[in-house]
């Protein structure tokens, strides 16, 4: 069997596949979150195809983008659906509300960055500090989605689309919308709906975590802790799925937003 | 504490040990046999509901083969079951017909081959043949079965309602499933069916996660990947599989649930019903079709991979040879595993895609001949010039491969887009599947229950019922599945209530008697196996430690082992598993195998002399080769 003699050779010094240790360098329960957002993320790719599939069997709006106008017939141009700031009611601006949103998601997962860095410190008041900027964060993420929401449902003032009786459309729902095509607003309720759920998910994650440490649990030196984890390392677990949503939404956002 | 094991046979057993401080205490009755986190325990739990489930499914079979086979016959008898699934002229209803296929399938694929054979068989080795004292989250392993149950109790419960279970076939395509309008079953049936199919897929979720960690992580010392036993490269890849196809059902489903229940049209399109159009635009229905097949072709591996590497552990056990190929299992394992995500669209050749990807899709399809014929090739060669010992779990396992065989010849017929035009959706279809998949990964299954009952429950299954179990199954599933290729040729579509309506299928009817002969005889002699089994478990003979003489770490335990799996440490292994009939082993003090924890330096006569090079480096890096491993 030279194989085995090979890969005692080989081992020395790297990745270490021999038995009686963690190979990867991570803990079970590390692993389980790679691996339960390596499924995760198949959901989200079978959504997103979903999307694409269903979105290039509908016509693309092909003239110019001054003329446009919400159809039935045509897929709708994101820039005139998604062009509303709260406060600045008939003001047209495009994708700069849904882009203070992503602003704000991806600074969480910054300050995310700097919890788990923390938690290797051992440093509980940095933890507890940058947890509670995380949720903030996160928490500001669903309020934004809430009104983004509100204003797609509610429409615009003028409506859209007219439907096949000639009745202008106003705002949107899963039977019918002003944006155009049914399953555009179906999609879009679905997908980000789905997605906020994975962030409200998360947020409640990282408030349980923040309790966690707020309260010493972390910090308790009678706790047991797995092999190959620190002490702090269900900041680590947590941040590992808080990034994954994140990242989620870069796609989520491509999709709906910019393309 | 090194584990010593007396080689000379039938009585190997482990010294005895104190009790070390890792072991558990002793649990209460709930948490010992309910709410248990043992991995045995949970594996045991996944067994028996899969076994109910089996005789479930199979009943229903049976139910619908006295349909087809005998057209007339009076059904009044079973209306003290089935009640108003009888209709007044003593026929099964046309749509309680549709629920019965429906739901053989769906609790034949999932509730006992993935469940009842994974779930049972990864959660008892895994841990047992990696030598670890349980899965990496035994709390996570205990949900796990209970969500499968809870799957079950909805899935049960389904079938007592008033517009009987779901009925648009175990593939659940809309519009069929999406309309409450088009048939009873995909009223209230077809919610059940999601919800219970989401509770599936959180179960196998969270088990998967459970297989694959531990098989990563909980190793014990010495037990390279190039030393697992095949079982377990099974149950991880498999579980890999699960991991990667599952969620994007439960993607198709969540979309099914919303354009069923919120009026959304994800798979939905210009659709009339009495005239009316219904509001539904804009939707695909092929688009669910790709979802689901996405899904549903590894499925079929899902099922099928812990049934073959069961199958290469008996196999090589009971042959009393090395498994010929090792590292070629592996890699045809692998090459099956990653195939397996891209042939799936060969489920969808007429559904009016695009001819010009069916031919790239028939390619992908044909490709997976290579590593299962590997396969089929290595079990062969394993047999060849064997030791044989015919034990039950051999004869299941050798006919395995036989079905195995012969099913997979015919998908290699239907893997051709132009010939599964006129093949499509017959009995043809019926019959490669039910072979190749369904008996196959069933005789997996039953082998492995005659393989590791003792190490279970502690106690031998009756070795003479299982012949007469295995002859009549063998011989029955043949009697029932190769008739149906003829049918199936002739372009009998499945599915279809009645073989008497039309003139070319009436020439079919005594093929179809047979049939369904064979069924109720095959199904019947299930009895003996449920017997065996039951009876086995509390007056069965006991089982030494090792009763097969096998290589694996789990027969090193004692005859029942603990939770904690090892009363002493754990053993170090220092080969890989399948050193059976080595030559010069005698002169060593073992028979013909010598087991995994059994170090180099202990069989200076046998070992080869790569072998003793390595001895040789492994000596010079760490002279404590046997050191204790702890949890």
């Amino acid at each position: 069997m030279a194989h085995l003699a090979k890969t005692h050779e080989q081992q020395e010094g790297s990745l270490d596949w021999n038995g009686g240790n963690i190979p990867l360098k991570a803990s079970w329960g590390k692993l389980m979150m790679w691996f339960f957002l390596l499924s995760d993320a198949f959901s989200f790719s079978a959504l997103l195809i979903t999307y694409a599939m269903i979105r290039y069997s509908h016509a693309a709006y092909h003239g110019t983008i001054e003329n446009f106008k919400f159809s039935l017939d045509y897929w709708p141009v994101p820039d005139k659906v998604f062009e509303a700031m709260p406060f600045l009611h008939g003001v047209s601006l495009p994708l700069v509300f849904v882009g203070i949103m992503t602003f704000i998601l991806i600074m969480s997962s910054v300050t995310m960055v700097l919890a788990v860095e923390a938690g290797h410190r051992n440093d509980r008041k940095d933890v507890e500090k940058w947890m509670l900027w995380t949720i903030l964060g996160g928490f500001t993420f669903l309020g934004c989605q809430a009104w983004e929401w509100t204003h797609f449902i509610h429409g615009s003032d003028k409506g859209g689309a007219t439907d096949v009786y000639g009745s202008v459309i106003y705002g949107a729902n899963l039977i019918q919308n002003q944006y155009g095509p049914v399953p555009f607003a179906n999609l879009f309720f679905f997908i980000t709906g789905f997605h906020g759920f994975h962030v409200f998910s998360g947020v409640m994650l990282n408030v349980l975590v923040f309790y966690n440490t707020a309260f010493g649990v972390y910090a308790n030196p009678d706790r047991v802790i797995d092999e190959g984890a620190g002490r702090y390392e269900m900041i680590e677990k947590v941040g590992l799925y808080w990034h994954f949503v994140d990242l989620v939404w870069v796609f989520v956002f491509t999709a709906f937003y910019l393309i | 504490m090194e584990l010593q094991t007396n080689v000379d046979g039938a009585d190997v057993h482990v010294h005895e040990h104190h009790h070390d401080e890792h072991e558990h205490h002793e649990d209460g009755f709930i948490r010992k046999y309910i709410f248990t986190e043992d991995h045995k325990t949970i594996a045991k739990q996944f067994l028996i509901l899969g076994l109910m489930w089996a005789f479930m499914g199979g009943a229903m079979s049976v139910i619908f083969r006295l349909q087809l086979g005998f057209p007339d016959f009076n059904l009044e008898w079973l209306r003290p079951i089935l009640g108003t699934w009888i209709n007044e002229t003593g026929k099964l209803e046309q749509e309680k017909y549709l629920a019965l296929v429906t739901m053989h399938g769906t609790i034949m694929v999932f509730f006992v081959l993935t469940a009842g054979l994974s779930g049972t068989f990864s959660n008892f080795l895994i841990p047992l043949q990696v030598g670890a004292r349980d899965m990496a989250s035994g709390f996570m392993n205990m949900l796990s079965f209970w969500f499968f149950f809870l799957a079950s109790v909805v899935m049960f419960t389904s079938l007592f309602l008033e517009t009987g279970p779901a009925s648009g076939g175990w593939v659940i395509y809309p519009p069929l499933s999406a309309l409450p309008e088009a048939v009873p079953g995909s009223g209230a049936g077809m919610t059940y069916w999601l919800i219970s199919m989401a509770l599936f897929i959180v179960s196998s979720l969270l088990g998967g996660i459970n297989y694959i960690t531990t098989v990563i992580n909980m190793r014990t010392k010495g037990l390279s990947f190039s030393r697992l036993p095949l079982t377990i490269w099974a149950f991880f890849l498999t579980a890999i599989i699960g991991l990667l196809s599952f969620p994007v059902l439960f993607a198709a489903a969540l979309l099914l649930i919303f354009d069923r229940s919120m009026g959304t049209s994800f798979f939905l399109s210009d659709i009339y019903i009495g005239g009316k159009p219904l509001h539904h635009q804009g939707g695909s229905a092929i688009l669910f079709q790709h979802l689901f097949w996405f899904l549903g072709h590894p499925e079929v591996y899902i099922v099928l991979l812990p049934a073959l590497g069961i199958t290469s552990e008996i196999i090589a056990t009971n042959a009393r040879k090395p498994i010929f190929g090792y590292r070629a299992m592996v890699g045809s394992m692998i090459g099956i595993g990653v195939l397996s995500f891209i042939v799936w669209a060969h489920h969808m050749f007429v559904t009016g895609m695009n001819p010009f990807l069916g031919t790239i899709f028939m390619l992908l399809t044909l490709i997976i001949a290579v590593p299962s014929a590997v396969k089929a090739f290595n079990y062969i060669t394993t047999l060849w010039k064997g030791n044989i010992i015919f034990t039950p779990a051999m004869m299941f396992s050798i006919g395995l491969v036989s079905l195995f065989i012969s099913g997979g010849v015919t998908g290699i017929v239907l893997g051709n887009n132009a010939l599964d035009i006129q093949l499509h959706d017959t009995y043809f279809v019926v019959a490669h599947f039910h072979l190749v998949m369904g008996s196959a990964s069933f005789f997996g299954m039953v082998a492995g229950v005659y393989h590791w009952f003792p190490k279970m429950f502690g106690r031998m299954m009756d070795d003479k019922l299982g012949y007469v179990h295995f002859w009549a199954t063998f011989i029955g599933v043949y009697l029932v599945f190769f008739p149906m290729h003829y049918i199936g040729i002739a372009g009998f579509p499945r599915r279809y209530y009645s073989f008497s309506t039309f003139d070319f299928t009436k020439s079919y009817a005594d093929l179809n008697m047979f049939i369904s002969v064979a069924a109720i005889v095959t199904f019947s002699a299930q009895g003996l196996f449920a017997f065996n089994f039951v009876y086995s478990i509390f007056r069965g003979r006991l089982a030494p430690q090792n009763p097969w003489g096998s290589n694996t770490l789990e027969w090193t335990t004692p005859r029942v082992p603990g939770h904690g799996n090892w009363p002493g440490a754990i053993p170090t292994v220092h080969r890989w598993p399948y050193d059976y009939s080595k030559p010069d082993s005698d002169k060593d003090g073992f028979s013909d195998f010598i087991p995994q924890n059994i170090p180099f330096s202990q069989t200076p006569h046998s070992n080869f002399e790569n072998e003793n090079e390595l001895i040789a480096k492994q000596e010079g890096k760490n002279a404590g080769g046997n050191q204790q491993h702890h949890h």
